[in-house]
């Protein structure tokens, strides 16, 4: 290992190092505000470091993890993801756990965000495993981090079973894929003439299918969603999501495991049907995490577009593009959604805001929380003016590079569908409560209530803010991702 | 003439109306109302002055080739010139009866105008797709939040008809964009680059489907015309003078500007499928309006009709020395007809709205002798509806006159069909008149007030521009046959 090595390394040191000593400053004070300071302090070093870690250039380190542009692009990403959330759940945690253990909490935010980085890197089945591991077991923590109420434990225990059912999967088709090609490299770990390396693939991406929660492997989505806090469904839907994707879209393009012509067809196939059977689950329900989660689901399947495309050599540097920005805008307005949802939750007592009721004339009480619901929901649907039309337009495109029809109708119909259920959201919020009296209503909840969550409600708005910025001038945006997709690989 | 700039005028104002909204409930009427009448005084003064027609070039998204391209000449002058009128009359016409967030409401009104306004001027595929889309949410606001009893359904199936078809047309721009790319090597959105684009005839046939879909939709053309009646009826009466004066407008807009110059030949085609629905939609729209009950859907239907006029002319394809040429009649009908028919039904639906402010119905049954109480509404909507069936010396006669005209060289049996049209709508435009003005007074209307200053003055208004162009057409028609020509410099 090199000095320019450790330079491209520099996140995630800082990052480590960062996490060892908020580990250090809770053994010796127990404050929630000094924890997140710490927190905040190791994110935003981390964020600084991503430019030097690029200036290094790309680094394949050991033969194990890869730094480059592409991988600091969803660094970033992450980090970002990871603030947000810290400062989404500080007065989450201050209000809902009652119990003095707040700060561990931002420990396990640390690690996750360290296995997604590492996962973004991996090019080795060792790494991959690391990082996927790293991240998952934080998960499970985070999911189950309130102690009351029985629903986090469920949904942790649901999420640690499949998981691990779709870990060992994985595993068994890496010793498959090992035994038949004899390297755990991704650029050597297929052979589309071997059957053992195909069947150790399909294990493989089956494994991969079930934390992207990809039809028919989704289950456990809407359950965990729901259980989970809010500001952890956040992280888990796109920091866990976007980890796996990232390590997919390399994986496609290293290993060409997507060589075998019936591999290519069952990624087709999952993608449709997630794609179709995301959205009309997503249309019968009524409780909003429920409706992200099942939306999550026909997200994922479109962006399936991109790693189809990313088969072909020739289209791999757009199938990239296509991955980060779409992740870009998917972690943006998707982050938005369940800020909202989490600044709601954050005053009430009981359960989540996440029933839709709970949304009624949202508009006119907290017009800013309600306008940012409204610019993520309708990103998420594709309307121009938000960077999900951005990202909706980015796979239009990658599907027409590919000629790759029957995914871009099923596109077309999985977002006609997905309208309907969207717009539900925003017509909720325009709704008059039938209880109140206009005039009254402005003032109706105490404003001392409310006083308190505006480093989340900031967030939130910034949020909104990037949706709809970045939806009108995406071009930022593109250029850091065509150059490293550009980049990619050589 | 600056566009960009006047479309960013309206955006504003709209974050100002909102804003105003703080200072007085009343303010926003009149941030809307001033805005609508500067900008349409900038856009007279250059029409007037003769620089109207501009072009502006500016890079956006470098990496699809993509400009902001805004572009206006003869056509979307005139379109323009009436979307601005017509966003002074909306905002006139729900004076005082949007009551509850007015500033929200007018900020609606605003966006849902700058959008069309874009859509008329933007010559660049992928911006025009962003305003069509950008119109459509202030759209939906404003039927799901101010609407009648039925608004959300109606707002639900009005945004879904048009997302869906929407789509349609994105892959279709997408294709095309993309085959375009795979014979020049250039990726592109630019209208004026697309125009000789070489597609196999089977790939711009199903393109340009694509594209009409989306068009008749909005349009709307039977049998996609499902969404309109329920948008109407449920819009407040601001809603519905937009939606019928201005956004069925785009539809047609879109045919006129984008099917037919991008895919001449496919559109040649498909011209008598095309004109057959127009026909239909002619019959289909004037029976339809003939069996309503609720004076809203009359008209609202009575808007299916007109508009299948506008297909029927503008698919009105020619003989042309072997090949298909297009039909400058038909196509200048077609023009002549949007315009008259966004003052004619505007002014109709601003009516339904005076009537339902007042009666709290639209039911026809329970109105009925209403010229004894209301002598000024009863003479306006007399003219109105007399212009709406198509009276010479009004507008939408000569608008009619050169579509049936310019069909008639195309397809006999079609034009005599629509011919039969114009019967049908006097039969409803007659009816529509007898059932709520004349008659006996019925004893249960409660006593009403009859127009004022303020509505007399937009009517009045409205008026003249229908006198005008049925009398003196021929301005309209100059501004319209360069813009016509050019659109057909067959590739």
């Amino acid at each position: 290992m090199t000095g320019a090595d450790l330079q491209a390394l520099a996140p995630h040191l800082v990052l480590i190092g960062g996490t060892l000593a908020l580990l250090l400053a809770i053994s010796f004070v127990r404050s929630h505000v000094l924890a997140l300071a710490v927190t905040l302090a190791t994110l935003v070093a981390t964020l600084f470091a991503l430019p030097a870690s690029n200036a290094a250039g790309a680094r394949v380190i050991d033969g194990f993890l890869a730094i480059d542009a592409y991988a600091n692009f969803f660094n970033a990403l992450f980090v970002i993801a990871a603030i947000a959330s810290a400062l989404l759940g500080y007065r989450y945690l201050e209000r809902r756990i009652t119990l003095a253990h707040r700060e561990e909490f931002y420990v396990l935010l640390l690690t996750a965000t360290l296995g997604a980085m590492a996962m973004a890197s991996a090019t080795h089945f060792a790494a991959f495993v690391l990082g996927l591991e790293v991240l998952s077991i934080s998960l499970y923590a985070m999911i189950a981090y309130p102690e009351e109420g029985q629903a986090p434990l469920e949904a942790a225990l649901k999420y640690l079973v499949l998981s691990g059912v779709a870990s060992t999967t994985q595993l068994f088709g890496m010793a498959l894929a090992y035994a038949a090609t004899g390297s755990m490299a991704f650029e050597a770990a297929f052979s589309a003439s071997s059957l053992l390396a195909v069947a150790g693939q399909a294990m493989i991406l089956a494994g991969v299918a079930f934390k992207l929660s990809l039809v028919p492997f989704h289950m456990w989505t809407p359950d965990v969603y729901q259980g989970a806090p809010a500001p952890v469904t956040g992280f888990v839907a796109t920091v866990s999501k976007g980890a796996v994707v990232a390590l997919l879209l390399r994986y496609v393009v290293e290993t060409g495991a997507l060589g075998a012509a019936p591999l290519v067809l069952g990624v087709v196939i999952i993608a449709v049907v997630s794609m179709v059977v995301g959205n009309l689950l997503a249309l019968l329900q009524d409780n909003l995490k429920r409706i992200l989660a099942y939306s999550s689901i026909a997200h994922i399947g479109y962006l399936l577009i991109a790693v189809v495309l990313a088969a072909s050599i020739s289209g791999a540097p757009m199938a990239l593009e296509t991955g980060m920005v779409y992740l870009a805008g998917y972690f943006l307005m998707t982050l938005a959604a369940f800020g909202v949802m989490t600044v709601l939750s954050s005053e009430a007592g009981g359960e989540d805001a996440e029933r839709l009721e709970a949304y009624e004339g949202l508009f006119w009480q907290r017009p800013l929380l309600a306008a940012t619901l409204s610019a993520a929901a309708l990103s998420l649907a594709g309307i121009p003016l938000t960077i999900g039309f951005i990202a909706k337009f980015y796979l239009f495109a990658a599907g027409a590079e590919g000629e790759l029809w029957t995914l871009v109708w099923a596109l077309v119909i999985g977002s006609a569908i997905g309208v309907y259920y969207y717009l539900r959201i925003i017509f909720t919020m325009t709704k008059t409560p039938a209880a109140e009296d206009e005039g009254e209503a402005r003032e109706a909840a105490p404003a001392a209530e409310r006083a308190g969550a505006w480093e989340a409600a900031a967030v939130v708005v910034a949020l909104g803010a990037g949706i709809v910025v970045f939806g009108i001038y995406p071009t930022p945006i593109i250029d850091i991702a065509r150059a490293a997709a550009q980049a990619f690989g050589g | 003439m600056n566009i960009l700039g006047l479309i960013l005028f309206l955006l504003i104002a709209g974050g100002v109306a909102w804003a105003a909204e703080r200072v007085n409930p009343n303010a926003p009427r009149w941030v809307g109302l001033i805005a609508f009448i500067a900008a349409g005084a900038y856009v007279a003064n250059a029409w007037a002055g003769g620089y109207a027609y501009a072009n502006q070039y500016i890079e956006w998204i470098p990496r699809f080739g993509i400009h902001v391209i805004l572009s206006m000449d003869g056509l979307s002058l005139m379109l323009t010139a009436l979307t601005l009128f017509l966003g002074a009359v909306a905002v006139v016409s729900s004076w005082t009866e949007t009551k509850r967030r007015t500033g929200f409401f007018q900020f609606n009104v605003l966006w849902v105008m700058a959008g069309v306004v874009g859509v008329f001027t933007a010559l660049d595929l992928f911006l025009f797709f962003f305003f069509w889309e950008v119109m459509l949410i202030p759209m939906y606001f404003l039927i799901a939040i101010w609407g009648h009893e039925n608004k959300a359904f109606a707002a639900m199936k009005f945004f879904l008809f048009t997302q869906i078809s929407g789509l349609l047309m994105l892959f279709a721009i997408l294709a095309l964009v993309y085959f375009n790319y795979a014979n020049t090597g250039s990726i592109t959105f630019n209208y004026n680059d697309l125009l000789g684009a070489e597609l196999a005839p089977d790939v711009a046939f199903y393109l340009m489907l694509g594209f009409f879909v989306a068009f008749v939709v909005k349009l709307p053309g039977v049998p996609f015309h499902t969404w309109l009646p329920d948008a109407h009826t449920q819009a407040p009466t601001a809603g519905s003078v937009i939606l019928a004066g201005i956004l069925l407008k785009t539809g047609a807009y879109g045919l006129i500007r984008f099917v037919i110059p991008l895919f001449p030949d496919a559109s040649a085609q498909f011209a008598n499928w095309a004109m057959f629905l127009g026909a239909l939609s002619i019959l289909y729209g004037g029976y339809m309006a003939y069996s309503q009950s609720d004076f809203k859907r009359l008209v609202a239907y009575s808007s299916v009709a007109h508009m299948g006029f506008v297909l029927l002319g503008a698919f009105a394809f020619v003989d042309a020395g072997g090949a298909a040429g297009m039909n400058p009649l038909g196509m200048q009908g077609a023009v002549v007809t949007m315009i008259a028919h966004g003052f004619s039904t505007a002014a109709l639906f601003m009516m339904a709205g005076a009537l339902q402010e007042r009666l709290h119905t639209r039911e026809m049954s329970n109105m009925g002798g209403l010229w004894m109480r209301a002598p000024r509404m009863g003479v306006m909507t007399m003219f109105f509806v007399v212009a709406s069936v198509g009276m010479p010396g009004l507008g939408n006669f000569i608008g009619e006159f050169l579509v049936l005209l310019g069909a008639f060289q195309a397809n006999v049996p079609l034009t005599v069909a629509a011919a039969l049209g114009v019967v049908v709508a006097a039969v409803y435009g007659l009816v529509l008149l007898q059932r709520a003005f004349q008659g006996e007074p019925n004893p249960d209307v409660p006593a009403m007030r009859d127009f004022g200053l303020r509505e007399m003055t937009v009517m009045t208004l409205m008026m003249a521009a229908l006198i005008w162009i049925g009398v003196y057409p021929q301005p309209l028609l100059d501004l319209s046959a360069p813009v016509i020509e050019t659109l057909w410099i067959a590739p």
